[in-house]
């Protein structure tokens, strides 16, 4: 406490339940006793009610046999294995979905939001028709629509469309030939992971020259030759260590090679065109919000279009644009869950729908997945955060 | 989730708060972050234990008017609504059964419409008194869910719905196909199953409702529809040209259907589980909607007497009223006018009786003897 302003006299101390700092601890404390013992019983109110009601608890059902099927695994499954496991099949296909859909949208998004204000009209007028029109009608109709309205109509499986033999697109899926790997094919792998150190010390390379001498080098073409080029020849060495194995109709259905389920296909669709329209918008906002002197300066400075988009409205952009990113990342991974809508076998269709009913453990399962969502978008956001640290103005 | 909301207001006064945050925002961030996490954790908790133990179903019951009754969101021949939301279907009328005994009326239900994955939450909840909702009766269910099943109103059995120009005779020759089943079902189960013992491949696609299911049998999604035989019935006079798809003959499980309650309150079990078997008394003895008040007024049968309250326990032990049964008989009928009326010769579907017929005429549904 200050010296009195008037009197110039220390004042005198205040009793002990009037200092600040005494204050804020009891009462901070206070409700922090308060919170656990709220959250103590009901935490103990529920599990004596699970046990008066004859309800299982404890996640021992974990590791019990789950005894279903599920049409999609990113991992070995079938109905032996426990329902765990089923856990891991579902938050993988979540991931995956969730994945392509942020990929997807992104690049969608990015495409439409700087179309919307090209100079041609054209273009200019289809970004805005599909943003306004995607933008405006809600994700489960949208999700519906694909599944229901494209994917469904199409050819049954003997009436596929298809592609020299290799594709194959029906009511059934997208049936696609898949890479089978011999021997000797790790060593493309290997080249492939040294194409791309390399083309990291390239890409230093030809920055430090720039810097020193002002020649800018082709970093992207010659990064790209190198990264096809070298597993290429290495390929070709080996002796083509690959074959591929091609889909073809048995029985029912196509059997061998690689399947997109329509579920995952309209799902995917939906997502990231949906969530593309509002990051296009996002785009704009960040490329309209640096200033057009910015563009005048680099023009004068003799940039040309690309170079001033790419190297100096990007970037300045891009501050305004992360955070609103971030959110719609965040949107696309939890309305992942409408999954559930079209059957796609997601964490919540597959963990929090047919696990929780054969088990009827609700509690466990919905803290589960709870959890898991929550974990996913603190994950997506403290990235997200550390990208937007980087990116932002350095003052100096 | 309000309620906790709540109940952290009531523990610190506003003053407390702006104190609380002020600090916390000066300083790190991290204890909001804290409180924000233990705040949404709580009202988790909240959301699962505010129904406390419901007690005495009866008394709950009798007390609000009405029964509340968990149903399908649309199975025809077992919970189905018209164009005006009138309820239909064998299992509809067990509850309405069940509403007869308790309060001679059978018009006092309310429906829940429920997803296989929801009923048994919805049931240990509270939320409904009662499900009634083709559930199959098995020993995890029984045992572990805090529920126990009341009786079986309908025998069932799970078999295939296939499309007649896939050329299919038997379940057998479906090695490699693809099946549309409803999620959270013993359907998935029996499924994988069946087909592991065979030795045969196929590929599930699950979805949340039996009418999302046939939808989508219906574009050709799948190669088959399985599910219980009575639904596949049901399922078929739905699709677009009914006479395309067929049932194969193949029943690959047993699949008895029930009114399901929550366990630990036996009275209320009691109560639905004798619903069920007045029922089959009443049609071994012949009283029917019809003459039931004749039965009553003039039957020298002291087994009928006995059914419908004119002597010996009457519904004292279930605490009931004395004619309970008699209420059940004349607004819903018997077990065989009500099996007619809604999946039998007198609906759509026309299942013959089967193992639903009484013990006396070659089936298994057997009362026993009310006394």
């Amino acid at each position: 406490m200050a010296a009195d302003p008037v009197t110039g006299a220390a004042p005198a101390k205040a009793a002990l339940w009037r200092r600040p700092v005494f204050r804020s601890t009891v009462f901070q404390v206070l409700l922090i006793l308060g919170v656990v013992a709220v959250a103590n019983y009901l935490f103990t109110n529920t599990l004596q009610n699970l046990e008066q009601r004859g309800i299982s608890t404890g996640f021992g059902f974990l590791s019990n046999e789950a005894g279903f099927g599920i049409v999609q695994s990113l991992i070995d499954y079938d109905e032996t294995y426990t329902f765990g496991r089923t856990f891991l099949v579902g938050l993988l296909n979540t991931l995956l979905v969730s994945g392509l859909g942020i990929i997807l949208a992104t690049m969608i998004g990015f495409v439409m939001g700087v179309a919307r204000l090209s100079k041609n009209w054209l273009i200019a007028r289809i970004a805005t028709v599909y943003i306004e029109t995607f933008r405006n009608i809600p994700l489960l109709l949208q999700i519906l629509f694909w599944y229901f309205a494209v994917l469904q109509p199409l050819p049954r499986p003997k009436q596929s469309l298809e592609l020299g033999e290799m594709f194959f697109l029906n009511n059934r899926g997208f049936y696609h030939p898949v890479p089978v790997f011999e021997q000797g094919f790790n060593l493309v792998f290997a080249a492939i992971v040294v194409a791309v150190i390399s083309i990291v010390f390239l890409a230093r390379w030809a920055h430090r020259r720039q810097e020193e001498t002002g020649q800018p080098f082709h970093t992207v073409y010659v990064s790209l030759a190198i990264l096809f080029g070298l597993p290429l020849l290495v390929f070709l060495v080996m002796g083509s260590p690959m074959s591929w194995d091609y889909p073809a109709l048995k029985g029912f259905n196509f059997t061998g090679g690689g399947v997109v389920i329509p579920e995952l296909m309209s799902l995917l669709l939906a997502l990231s065109i949906y969530t593309g329209s509002f990051i296009a918008e996002a785009v704009r906002s960040g490329i309209l919000a640096v200033s057009h002197g910015q563009t005048e300066a680099a023009h004068a400075l003799g940039l040309r279009a690309g170079p001033t988009l790419r190297l100096v409205i990007i970037p300045q952009a891009m501050r305004v644009i992360i955070p609103q990113l971030t959110s719609q990342y965040l949107n696309l991974t939890k309305n992942s869950s409408l999954a559930t809508a079209v059957g796609y076998p997601d964490l919540v269709a597959v963990f929090a729908g047919t696990t929780l009913n054969q088990t009827g453990q609700a509690v466990e399962v919905i803290a589960m997945t709870m959890g898991v969502y929550l974990t996913i978008s603190l994950s997506i956001s403290t990235f997200m955060n550390w990208y937007n640290k980087k990116k932002q103005l350095v003052e100096r | 989730m309000n309620s906790a909301a709540g109940d952290m207001d009531a523990f610190v006064q506003p003053h407390f708060l702006k104190n609380l945050i002020l600090t916390s925002t000066r300083g790190n961030n991290r204890t909001m972050k804290k409180i924000v996490l233990a705040t949404s954790a709580l009202a988790f908790c909240a959301a699962v234990s505010t129904t406390a133990f419901a007690g005495a179903t009866l008394d709950a019951v009798k007390k609000k008017g009405f029964l509340q009754c968990g149903v399908t969101t649309g199975l025809p021949g077992f919970s189905s609504p018209d164009d005006k939301g009138n309820w239909t279907g064998l299992d509809v009328d067990t509850c309405r059964a069940v509403a007869a005994a308790v309060f001679g009326d059978a018009q006092k239900v309310k429906f829940t419409p429920l997803t296989a994955k929801e009923r048994f939450t919805a049931l240990q909840s509270g939320e409904i008194d009662i499900l009634s909702r083709n559930t199959t009766w098995t020993l995890t269910r029984d045992s572990s869910l805090g529920l126990n099943f009341a009786g079986v109103n309908y025998y069932d059995g799970q078999g295939f719905l296939v499309s007649k120009n896939l050329g299919v005779k038997s379940a057998l020759e479906l090695d490699g196909a693809s099946f549309c089943i409803q999620a959270g079902t013993t359907t998935e189960l029996n499924l994988a199953d069946y087909f592991r013992a065979n030795k045969m491949a196929y590929t599930p696609i699950t979805f949340d409702t039996s009418d999302e299911t046939s939808k989508a049998f219906d574009a050709g999604r799948c190669d088959a529809l399985t599910s219980d035989q009575s639904q596949l019935y049901a399922l078929r006079i739905k699709l677009k040209n009914p006479d395309g798809a067929m049932v194969l003959p193949e029943v690959i499980s047993k699949e008895p259907l029930g009114p399901v309650v929550r366990q630990g309150d036996d009275e209320w079990f009691n109560i639905v589980r004798w619903t069920l078997f007045a029922m089959l008394n009443a049609e071994e003895y012949g009283v029917t909607s019809e003459n039931v008040d004749k039965m009553a007024a003039s039957s020298k049968d002291p087994n009928i007497l006995r059914l419908l309250g004119q002597s010996g326990i009457k519904g004292q032990g279930l605490q009931l009223s004395d004619t309970w049964a008699a209420s059940i008989i004349k607004q819903v009928g018997n077990y065989g006018e009500m099996f007619e009326r809604n999946v039998g010769q007198g609906s759509a579907l026309k299942i013959s009786r089967g193992l639903n017929a009484l013990w006396s005429k070659g089936g298994i549904q057997y009362g026993p003897p009310v006394r």
